[in-house]
């Protein structure tokens, strides 16, 4: 015991002499040659940081495109009747294809371009200066390219929302006109005013009427949903809706769309933290809380209103949480984001079951019902529940942290969050009537009551989503 | 008794239905059937192979009615299928021997 004793003293000691030695030597030498060591030191941590931060954006990148294919698709494609199943699911798909060519050429400058408080410039336009460098104004630690990508899936996913107001009844090149106007016209514009350089909305970058939105309540989900809406209005009913019955033809479909839309949701909302830091983590955490949710607000609801509790109700209402927490992902703490999501999987299911019926829209798949509604909701209760604490987003002159939502006692920032509201909304009916009454003048926006009745597989793309017969 | 069978669009199934309820038929068994007549069929291409199909979704509706009101019946299908078009389909009538109530051992034009 004793002699152990003696030997991890002489051990210590030896160490501790050895290390005095080294660094003697060290301030033996000169200044400058330590100086060039800490700036290694600071470089490598920064390099360090900024590879990690990277890591987890390619991640959440292919996370949020996962969201459309095959999340959405799956999802949409199980909702229809099975004549229209892989029309559906192409709807999402080309959109993968065509938004990306269009962010390519000039979609990417106009949303994150530096420009008016309307719309991005063109200095990015072909990808010009979009390189391994960081855009220190978006995101300081990632490649340029890869905040560019990122946001690629967030402009394929929003159109492909859409989708689900005139599905079985818009004809393909017709819905292919028509996001191509759309992502130009409504997305490009609205990312910009949100998120871009001064833009009108934007809250970290000098907006005049600072917005918080984390990551899309308004820009996609409002958006999309009230687009939809107009959608639905303007190409009037299927054939034979209301009266004839037109279930979904899968719901085994749509569940296994909908899993990887509530995983793919990590990677939109805890990824709009642009970095892999705490706040990433705050936002996963409140997104995965609020869809749990209002999962449980739904088929409750659905429950005691109907008797039984139903699985297209159980999925339905992790995907309006998951909505309504996408613009305050970043902002909220995880009771908040529980309270957002139940209030959402409530409302949403209201609005699809009460207010639908009510008006007699025809939002086949509830595009509105649930990416408009659960979006507006999710962006004004955003004002509610932000806190300083998970997010010091606002600054006074001298630097100082001052309060962020309604309940930490800015009641002005639920009035931001109605104006963000309202040019959302606004853009979207004014662009989408335009886009639709131009696509429909030129190309027709409706496959014919033949043709619908056919469905799309075969009057679109003559294929069948379920062969019947081996040989013909 | 007599057993008629329609063979019509799909599109029409709702409209066969209520017109056949309107004039007070009580049963029907509706089937989901692939067939075809003069209509032609249409081509389908998978990875640039062409398929052509020939045998075209359908709805056939049979139902076995009392003697009395099978004239009444086929108006009903004709009035409510027809488009005027090829593929309108065909209503087909045969004489039906007996009909009994599995519940209750009811037979004739009562068990109907």
């Amino acid at each position: 015991m004793g002699k152990k004793l003696i030997a991890t003293f002489a051990t210590a000691f030896l160490v501790f002499a050895l290390a005095h030695v080294v660094c003697a030597q060290i301030a033996a030498g000169s200044g400058r040659d330590t100086n060039a060591r800490f700036v290694k030191l600071e470089q490598q941590a920064a390099e360090a940081k900024s590879s990690a931060d990277n890591a987890w954006m390619l991640t959440s990148a292919a996370l949020v495109l996962m969201m459309t294919g095959p999340g959405l698709a799956l999802f949409y494609g199980g909702l229809v009747r099975k004549k229209n199943v892989i029309g559906t699911m192409m709807q999402s798909f080309a959109l993968m294809a065509v938004v990306t060519v269009l962010w390519g050429l000039f979609s990417y400058s106009l949303s994150f371009g530096s420009g008016t408080s309307f719309i991005g410039g063109l200095e990015n336009v072909f990808l010009r200066g979009v390189g391994a460098a960081p855009d220190v104004d978006y995101a300081a630690t990632i490649p340029a390219q890869t905040f560019m990508v990122y946001q690629l899936m967030f402009a394929i996913i929003t159109p492909a929302l859409i989708a689900g107001a005139f599905a079985e009844r818009m004809k393909f090149s017709a819905m292919i006109a028509f996001m191509v106007f759309w992502s130009v016209v409504v997305y490009d514009p609205m990312a910009h005013m949100v998120w871009g350089k001064g833009g009108l909305l934007n809250a970290s970058l000098g907006g005049r009427f600072p917005t918080l939105d984390f990551a899309g309540g308004t820009v996609v989900h409002v958006t999309s949903g009230v687009s939809a809406l107009v959608c639905a209005l303007y190409l009037g009913k299927r054939v034979g809706y209301p009266k004839e019955a037109m279930p979904p033809h899968s719901v085994v479909l749509s569940f296994i769309g909908a899993c990887p839309l509530w995983v793919g949701w990590f990677g939109f909302n805890a990824g709009s933290a642009l970095a892999a830091g705490s706040l990433a983590t705050s936002a996963f955490v409140a997104t995965h809380f609020a869809a749990a949710a209002a999962t449980v607000g739904w088929a409750g609801a659905e429950w005691i209103r109907n008797g039984k509790p139903s699985v297209l109700g159980g999925i339905s209402g992790a995907v309006a949480g998951l909505v309504a927490i996408t613009p305050a992902a970043g902002f909220v703490k995880p009771m908040a984001a529980l309270i957002i999501g139940l209030i959402a999987g409530v409302f949403c299911y209201a609005m699809v079951a009460k207010v639908k019926a009510k008006f007699g829209y025809d939002d086949s798949l509830d595009a509105f019902g649930v990416h408009g509604a659960g979006g507006t909701l999710g962006a004004l209760l955003t004002g509610v529940f932000a806190v300083s604490a998970v997010n010091p987003i606002f600054k006074d002159a001298q630097g100082n942290t001052v309060a962020s939502g309604l309940i930490e006692g800015n009641a002005y920032q639920l009035l931001n969050q109605c104006v963000g509201v309202g040019v959302a909304w606004l853009l979207a009916i004014v662009g989408t009537l335009a886009i639709l009454k131009i696509v429909d003048v030129t190309i027709g926006l409706r496959i014919t009551e033949e043709e619908e009745v056919q469905g799309l597989d075969l009057s679109q793309h003559g294929e069948e989503g379920y062969y019947w017969e081996a040989s013909a | 008794m007599t057993k008629l069978e329609a063979v019509i669009q799909n599109s029409k199934l709702d409209a066969v239905k209520t017109a056949l309820h309107e004039i007070g038929v009580e049963g029907m068994t509706v089937i989901e059937v692939r067939g075809h007549g003069r209509q032609k069929g249409h081509t389908e291409v998978y990875r640039g192979r062409e398929y052509s199909v020939d045998l075209i979704p359908k709805t056939k509706i049979e139902m076995v009615l009392p003697d009395a009101m099978v004239e009444k019946a086929v108006q009903a299908v004709l009035g409510a299928a027809r488009t005027g078009k090829i593929g309108d389909g065909k209503i087909f009538l045969s004489r039906m021997d007996e009909a009994i109530r599995i519940r209750n051992d009811e037979r004739g034009e009562g068990a109907l």
